[in-house]
């Protein structure tokens, strides 16, 4: 099963690779004479067309720009000279860390409101969670992401400048993970751990009310739906408290639909995600982009977008997987 | 036999229309309240350059950062610019890349998806594939790309966000002319002699028409974040020109120093609209479709 999912991904990323290539040969202009630099001779931009192979036919451009991904060469950045994969390495884990706790905070707010909300429908708090779920949807990311710098860093002075992943007393602890949470822990450094974690909160709660609001609706429609089926009644009328068979009975089918909507909700997520490191000057992937974007250097924001893609169906791939080692039905079909 | 029970829409004509219509904004006072917005939005849109207090342009240094009062109602920028002119004359830019996007979709979404149901094959394929690609893409990010790649305009950005919204156009109107390729009234034009063609405009369009057209208004919200957010990280619109991403990406310098006027006002005006367009969405879907109701 696992297998044939694995091959039902490939197609997906055959088609990001299509697109990313149309989208490098795309750029306003000559490519040859962009890459050579303002001040180059004809002579200098040729030479530049012979060396990137723009000479060439598109085919053959594609079969060198396949050859490239596969030793892992996404071309370098302009203005800073370092090759783009090794940027994109060292960022990612800011991001990584960013997103997952995001969604973190999304699932713990989420979910428990989406059952609340379930179990007493029409209630205040039922509106409650259509209100916050239509406002989440509703909310630009990068406004939310500035209003609460504004209450808890301007106003209340909870939370730290947003500016960065530590504040600049602190040096990052040793690297393991790339994660500061984690890596302070194994280094046994709370002092760090805090600092880091008190830099986190503000930017994943930005994302996390962002996504919120997908999570919620969901798992209040099929908390509904599964709270009216049979087996839900039958275990009622077998005297199981009310806390049995919400939890045990009802929560756990009806967490299946919701980790389906995980799909969409990452994309939601990796797209706010390049919004909420501007806000907080995260030096993250999506900041790296946005740099390089405004600086016109396009290597860095293709090989980010390439990145971006490629993470993303990983990710749809690990959660069809994950839902098949779940969901034991979802095996016996295929 | 479901498109018997899509079809009364038509037979009672415009007064009926208005009646359901008066019914379900009766029903739920929100669609009404949502619907009042969307008039001053439009409003807002067409007349706001001629009714604003202030050129939306002209700073004045001797007012730079004010906080909000009589004279300024929302305050003035970092050069003295009324920030309330500038939210409302926004209101024009950020209304018509959002409707050009979404109508752009509209026709190339709709009429794609709906010769994928219709034709089936290879038509089909293709338009399913194009649409999986899209899908592959985290969307905000293929819209970053896609800027960057054809050029930092408006015009790009109207496409962009086009682009990423076409697979939901595509899939609905392919899901609605599948369904009604064999229905009765289809199958009866076909055997009176018209052609393939004629079928696909004059009986499967008309009826998927309003479907599309409520996914029109539920995807507008989206199409003005996602643009709005394009323009915030520096994309497509340029300073001066008052935007509201853009807005909110100047003031959100002064929001450490306290200034919350000056990114709050466009951030507000931004959410306001995405929060009218989904409740419009939402109370259209009910006129047009009860059954979908949640």
């Amino acid at each position: 099963m696992i297998l044939k999912r694995l091959a039902m991904a490939i197609p997906s990323l055959i088609g990001v690779v299509i697109v990313t290539f149309l989208l490098t040969r795309a750029l306003p202009g000559d490519p040859a004479a962009y890459f050579a630099g303002p001040a180059a001779t004809p002579q200098a931009i040729e030479q530049v067309r012979v060396k990137l192979g723009l000479d060439k036919p598109l085919l053959a451009q594609f079969g060198r720009y396949v050859a490239d991904l596969a030793h892992g060469n996404l071309g370098t950045s302009l203005t800073t000279g370092q090759p783009v994969v090794t940027e994109l390495e060292n960022r990612l884990p800011a991001s990584a860390e960013l997103t997952l706790l995001g969604l973190f905070v999304s699932i713990v707010i989420a979910v428990p409101l989406g059952i609340v909300a379930a179990t007493r429908p029409n209630s205040l708090i039922d509106h409650g969670c259509r209100i916050v779920a239509t406002l989440g949807v509703s909310l630009p990311v990068f406004f939310t992401g500035l209003i609460l710098v504004y209450v808890f860093y301007y106003l209340l002075g909870w939370a730290p400048a947003p500016l960065g992943r530590l504040d600049v007393f602190y040096s990052p602890p040793p690297q393991v993970t790339g994660f500061y949470l984690i890596d302070s822990l194994i280094a046994g450094d709370l002092e760090t751990f805090m600092a880091a974690l008190k830099q986190l909160i503000l930017p994943a709660l930005t994302l996390g009310i962002f996504s919120l609001a997908p999570i919620a609706r969901m798992t209040r429609a099929s908390m509904l739906a599964v709270l009216s089926s049979d087996f839900v009644r039958t275990a009622r009328a077998s005297g199981l408290s009310a806390y049995t068979v919400i939890i045990t009975y009802a929560f756990r089918n009806a967490m299946l639909p919701v980790i389906t909507t995980l799909g969409m909700v990452f994309s939601f997520l990796l797209g706010a995600n390049v919004l909420v490191e501007k806000v907080f000057a995260w030096p993250g992937i999506g900041s790296y982009a946005v740099e390089a974007l405004l600086a016109s250097d396009f290597a860095p924001v293709q090989g980010f977008v390439l990145t971006m893609a490629v993470m993303y169906v990983m990710l749809n791939l690990l959660i069809d997987i994950l839902y098949g080692l779940i969901d034991p039905r979802v095996r016996l079909e295929a | 036999m479901t498109d018997i029970a899509a079809a009364p829409r038509q037979e009672g004509g415009l007064g009926a229309l208005v009646r359901h219509a008066r019914y379900v904004i009766g029903e739920n006072p929100v669609t009404g309240f949502a619907f009042a917005l969307f008039v001053v939005i439009v409003l807002a849109a067409a007349f706001g350059p001629y009714l604003v207090p202030y050129d939306p342009l002209k700073s004045d240094t001797a007012v730079t950062l004010q906080p909000p009062s009589l004279p300024h109602w929302f305050g003035t920028d970092q050069l003295g610019r009324d920030i309330f002119s500038r939210v409302v004359v926004a209101t024009q830019l950020d209304f018509t890349i959002a409707v050009a996007s979404v109508v752009l979709v509209f026709v190339i979404g709709g009429l794609a998806g709906v010769a994928a149901g219709y034709f089936g094959g290879w038509t089909d394929r293709i338009v399913g594939r194009i649409a999986d690609t899209i899908m592959a893409f985290p969307l905000f990010v293929l819209a970053m790309g896609i800027v960057a790649a054809l050029g930092n305009t408006v015009q790009n950005i109207v496409l962009a966000t086009a682009i990423i919204n076409f697979p939901l156009y595509a899939r609905i109107a392919r899901a609605e002319a599948n369904v009604r390729r064999e229905a009765g009234f289809v199958e009866a034009a076909r055997l009176s002699g018209n052609s393939e063609w004629r079928v696909l405009t004059f009986q499967i369009l008309p009826n998927v028409f309003p479907i599309l057209v409520v996914q029109m208004s539920l995807t507008m919200g989206y199409a003005i974040l996602n643009a709005a957010g394009l323009s915030f990280i520096g994309l497509g619109v340029r300073p001066p020109t008052p935007e509201w991403g853009i807005m909110v990406a100047e003031g959100a310098a002064n929001i450490i120093s306290g200034e919350w006027w000056n990114a709050f006002f466009p951030g507000a005006a931004l959410m306001v609209a995405v929060f009218c367009f989904n409740l419009l969405g939402d109370g259209l879907r009910d006129l047009v479709d009860p059954r979908r109701r949640t």
